[in-house]
């Protein structure tokens, strides 16, 4: 197959060799993780380093589609699925791996896990959604902010009263009241999120203590990977 | 996805560009509602869902290969949950021009890892029949898009490849390496082959005859209870059956 190609052929996780360092944050909506990769962010460029910053659901190829399906309620789990997959496939070869190639760090609020975890809740099989994303470069750390799922609910609940669509699981049929089916939902993913800590080696995240002490903690976890490249440029 | 029984016929028109497939499905489409049969055709990019946005997306030349992969694979589920399955369970006869074949063609002369390719389409279901309208070389093909008048389509050419030099080259060797790949899948899924080198009508003809024999089958044999094989998701390995909610 490869013969037939003048470029290289395509990589699977795992096996992507890049300068650059790419870390991740996962869990539910409300855990905090946008924020601490915020801090992460500012930390990082303060230090020099080139940083790229990168967010789920952000691929101009596909946004219009993804809004247009939602506002129309045109997915079904299978659809919802190939279309995250598509518009993360454009981050992937859009936004991280040009600049990991180039040696950067990329930052991504959000990775394949987010789909592992939402569309196994939406009742894809497991196994067919990990070969779906089987084209993702491995992060070189992943962490997942667990925040017990009532804080993560009240978080979301008291800043959004009106829950989207998509977002409360109404297209599964677990409740006709929104907050109900959101608080099944948001259980069935912080349980695949569980499952994936030993398949992935997730790095957990206390989501429950203070913003300063999650911070230094991820802070300390990092630099022990830049140092380490720092070094071996030496 | 769950086996399940329907009563309509999946029929499948593959093939490179250029080599006639939508006049023939007008031309089966007309006569098969002669004959008194509910038609339902779509095909590729024809979905409700990405539809328009993967044409929108290949107008602009920033679209990733796996990128590409995965836009079809949308437009692709979402036309045969949406459209081909329920047509198929009301008796239809469901004429989809191209199927996932041309999508793993696509893929393959994209140097796009087959396994994986496969696993994505592993939910799609197994057509009544394929039929491959298959033309000897692609030099035939550029006559019939010098013809069309409409020229060299960038993606027909092979573009993103960076075959050669201009459209022509591009197209020559891009089309070369998708019909190897046909012809390699020909054997492997078991097309229905027809020469498409031959005037329409006489491949228009060979294609009624056979259409003719899928759909006349169920309509004798309607009370005779035999059970529709068909279901079964695509044979590949690895891939779990369930693939949908």
């Amino acid at each position: 197959m490869c013969d037939l190609v003048s470029g290289a052929p395509m990589i699977t996780y795992g096996r992507h060799q890049f300068p650059g360092k790419l870390f991740v944050v996962e869990g539910t909506d409300g855990s905090g993780k946008s924020t601490q990769l915020a801090l992460l962010h500012q930390w990082l460029k303060a230090e020099g380093y080139p940083v790229f910053f990168s967010e789920w659901n952000s691929s101009p190829l596909v946004k219009d589609t993804t809004k247009r399906a939602k506002k129309r309620h045109l997915f079904t789990p299978a659809s919802f699925s190939l279309l995250h997959a598509t518009d993360f496939a454009d981050r992937t070869e859009r936004d991280i791996i040009p600049p990991l190639k180039a040696g950067a760090i990329v930052l991504a609020d959000r990775y394949i896990y987010t789909a592992f975890a939402r569309d196994v809740a939406r009742g894809c099989n497991r196994d067919w959604v990990r070969a779906v994303y089987s084209f993702a470069v491995k992060p070189t750390m992943a962490f997942f902010f667990r925040a017990p799922l009532d804080i993560a609910i009240d978080r979301i609940v008291s800043g959004r009263p009106n829950l989207k669509y998509y977002e409360a699981g109404m297209d599964l049929g677990f409740a006709d009241d929104p907050e109900e089916s959101f608080t099944i939902f948001q259980g069935k993913i912080l349980e695949e999120y569980d499952r994936m800590v030993s398949e992935f080696g997730l790095t957990v995240i206390d989501a429950s203590r203070s913003i300063e002490r999650q911070q230094r903690e991820m802070r300390l976890m990092i630099s022990q990977h830049l140092n380490r490249r720092r070094s071996k440029s030496h | 996805m769950e086996q399940e029984e329907y009563s309509g016929k999946l029929i499948v028109i593959e093939g490179t560009d250029g080599v006639g497939r939508s006049t023939h499905i007008a031309m089966l489409r007309t006569w098969l509602e002669s004959r008194g049969h509910a038609v339902l055709d779509t095909g590729m990019t024809r979905s409700v869902l990405a539809g328009r946005g993967l044409k929108e997306a290949k107008t602009g030349h920033t679209l990733g290969r796996l990128t590409m992969q995965l836009f079809y694979a949308t437009d692709f589920i979402d036309r045969l949950e949406n459209e081909m399955l329920p047509a198929l369970r009301s008796g239809f006869v469901v004429l989809t021009d191209r199927y996932i074949y041309s999508a793993l063609a696509r893929a393959e002369v994209r140097g796009i890892d087959s396994a994986w390719i496969r696993s994505i389409y592993g939910m799609a279901l197994v057509p009544d029949v394929v039929f491959y309208l298959r033309i000897q070389s692609p030099q035939q093909l550029v006559e019939r898009v010098l013809a069309s008048g409409r020229g060299f389509d960038y993606w027909e050419s092979g573009m993103d490849l960076g075959l050669g030099e201009d459209f022509y080259d591009s197209f020559i060797a891009y089309q070369t390496r998708m019909l190897r790949v046909f012809d390699r899948m020909s054997a492997e899924f078991g097309f229905h082959v027809l020469n498409a080198s031959r005037s329409v009508r006489s491949v228009a003809s060979d294609l009624r005859r056979s259409v003719a024999k899928i759909v006349d089958e169920t309509s004798t044999s309607d009370e005779t209870s035999h059970p529709p094989d068909k279901v079964a998701p695509i044979n590949i390995k690895d891939v779990p059956k369930k693939a949908l909610g």
